[in-house]
């Protein structure tokens, strides 16, 4: 226990089962106040119910964990006053208008009403839905209902805020829109502590992460080191003709093993549709394989990321 | 023990009823006048003619106390099956209560206090039609709205526990058919249960709705004794209470694993 400050998430050896199922096998995680924190990883990885335990609504198997301090086994109503939750699926009152769920919701925290209706209208602005205030729920847009939720997980003006997949299922618009507010929050200092299985989402938005995989930490750090650490800093990629019965991306792959012996590319990753070359300097490495003779359909040069990170580390994409 | 948390369910559905309580409380008038009309009167004039049922009282007022329970008895039903299970698998509004410091027995026991508030507001409309169609022979004809509660909440908490366990709702059609209506119509509602075979005698005085039934006749033809009031009063508050603690085990088990 050296650290300065104290973690306000602390797991060691952290085990969910369900029946003879291991959905989370044995994690230590630290969660730092202020930071940004992320589970990356693919659908059934373990970060859902990690996430149901930390937000103490899922005791854990075995192990150690300690959120705020505080032990959800037997302080779970104490940790849940300081914690607001943002669910995978939105789980709004659909009978109630937008500004209802939010008065509605702050009475579970014992808090004032005159507080509650302070804080409710403060919260529909900064989701920017003031003018929506007296509708059903129902009918808004999935993007609307999303920010209903994170507005509703910040009546009690919380410690930290669980995000369980906050984007999944929303347009490329509502999602940017998502970000911004998440992103304005975090420097308001709040922190955020979120599972997602979209690598973008974990750039933009997490500090520091850990790599899940079949409820394993399969690594963790910052998007930075966690690139630096797992991946080249360029990726080259590479597509060939797909047809019936004729070479598939692996047999290209035998071509350009000459590459990799030269020192070209330090790897080659072989996907159902392209090739994955992971080097340094990927315009290099591209002009080498035409100069090969190899002639790919298409070529995509760009920096690594942390599905480069996933891919190696687990020989799998996060998204199928 | 449930805690705050369960006043402020008992707040939330409060406010979901708000937006629709109009055409609930229509039904709450319209209801018994059509039965009491159709039963009662219509057909009452032909019972009456007959023999006429027991204590030489007309057949309105024998039934009208049975059909305000009976209502009971179905309006807790009903928000305690497709609305329970709603808010657990369908809506999951209890899942996002339970990321609140609220827990299961807060969730129960609001659900519970919600019902409480249905059923009574409907008992208390039923019992001014009633009054209105001159069907009370005392005046403690006003302690059937308690009764009714109390039947009530018998139904709500083993029907919640049930709705706690259940992943299709298909067993609530199934409730409904070969409970509920058998209930309503052979639990002493609209004849003595005298007239049953012995055995349909003894199952209809097990159901808890022929309790209530009977001590609100009771009531509202002023033949009540002591006795028997409490040993109706104690079996109604067993079904809740047993209803009440098998439902916060289910939906802790179905929500917080």
């Amino acid at each position: 226990m050296g650290d300065m400050v104290e973690s306000l998430v602390r797991a060691r050896g952290l085990v969910k089962r369900f029946g003879g199922y291991t959905a989370v096998d044995g994690i230590d995680v630290d969660i730092a106040p202020g930071e940004a924190f992320g589970f990356l990883g693919p659908n059934g990885a373990g970060k859902s119910t990690t996430m149901r335990m930390i937000g103490a609504v899922s005791p854990p198997t075995a192990g150690e964990l300690r959120v705020l301090g505080m032990d959800p086994a037997v302080d779970g109503p104490a940790i849940r006053t300081r914690l607001g939750v943002v669910p995978q699926t939105d789980n709004l009152d659909l009978e109630l208008t937008v500004a209802e769920n939010l008065l509605v919701y702050g009475r579970y925290f014992g808090l004032p009403r005159a507080t509650v209706r302070a804080r409710a209208a403060e919260l529909l602005d900064f989701v920017q839905l003031t003018d929506r205030a007296g509708d059903r729920v129902e009918p808004l847009s999935g993007g609307m209902k999303r920010r209903v939720t994170i507005a509703r997980a910040l009546v009690n003006d919380p410690d930290v805020v669980l995000l369980d997949e906050p984007t999944t299922g929303l347009d490329p618009q509502a999602r940017h829109v998502l970000w911004e507010r998440l992103y304005r929050l975090k420097q308001r200092g709040v922190t955020l502590v979120l599972t997602t299985h979209y690598m973008d989402e974990a750039e933009q938005l997490c500090d520091r992460l850990v790599v899940m995989d079949k409820g394993r930490i399969a690594a963790q750090g910052s998007p930075a080191e966690l690139i630096a650490a797992w991946s080249t800093r360029e990726v080259c990629e590479l597509r060939f003709p797909l047809t019936e019965g004729g070479p598939g991306p692996a047999a290209h792959a035998d071509a350009l093993a000459p590459l990799a012996a030269r020192g070209l590319a330090e790897r080659v990753e072989v996907l159902p549709d392209r090739l994955l070359l992971y080097t340094g300097d990927g315009d290099a490495a591209l002009s080498a394989v035409l100069a090969q003779g190899l002639q790919p359909v298409s070529s995509l040069v760009r920096r690594s990321s942390l599905e480069d990170v996933f891919l190696r580390l687990t020989g799998r994409t996060l998204v199928d | 023990m449930p805690g705050p948390a369960a006043w402020s369910l008992f707040l939330q559905r409060l406010t979901a009823h708000r937006h629709y309580w109009r055409s609930s409380a229509i039904g709450s008038v319209l209801e018994p006048v059509l039965f009491l009309a159709a039963m009662g009167l219509v057909l009452g004039s032909l019972v009456d003619r007959g023999p006429g049922v027991p204590g030489g009282v007309g057949y309105l007022a024998f039934l009208a106390p049975g059909l305000l329970v009976a209502a009971a008895m179905q309006t807790a039903t009903g928000e305690s099956s497709y609305p329970v299970l709603g808010a657990i698998k369908w809506d999951r509004t209890y899942e996002a209560l339970l990321a609140t410091p609220a827990r299961p027995v807060d969730l129960v026991a609001g659900h519970l206090l919600y019902v409480a508030f249905r059923v009574t507001s409907s008992a208390a409309a039923f019992l001014l039609v009633l009054l209105a169609f001159g069907a009370a022979r005392s005046p403690l004809v006003v302690l059937t709205v308690p009764v009714a509660l109390l039947t009530g909440l018998a139904f709500a908490a083993p029907v919640t526990a049930l709705a706690a366990r259940l992943e299709e709702d298909a067993a609530f059609a199934a409730l409904q058919r070969f409970l509920l209506v058998p209930m309503f119509l052979f639990s002493g509602t609209f004849f003595p249960v005298e007239q049953l075979p012995a055995v349909l005698q003894g199952i209809a005085r097990a159901t808890p709705l022929w309790h209530g039934v009977t001590l609100a006749r009771d009531l509202a033809l002023g033949t009540v004794s002591a006795g028997p009031a409490l040993l109706h009063v104690g079996y109604l508050l067993l079904w809740t209470a047993a209803g009440a603690v098998l439902a916060a085990r289910a939906l802790t088990r179905r929500l917080v694993r």
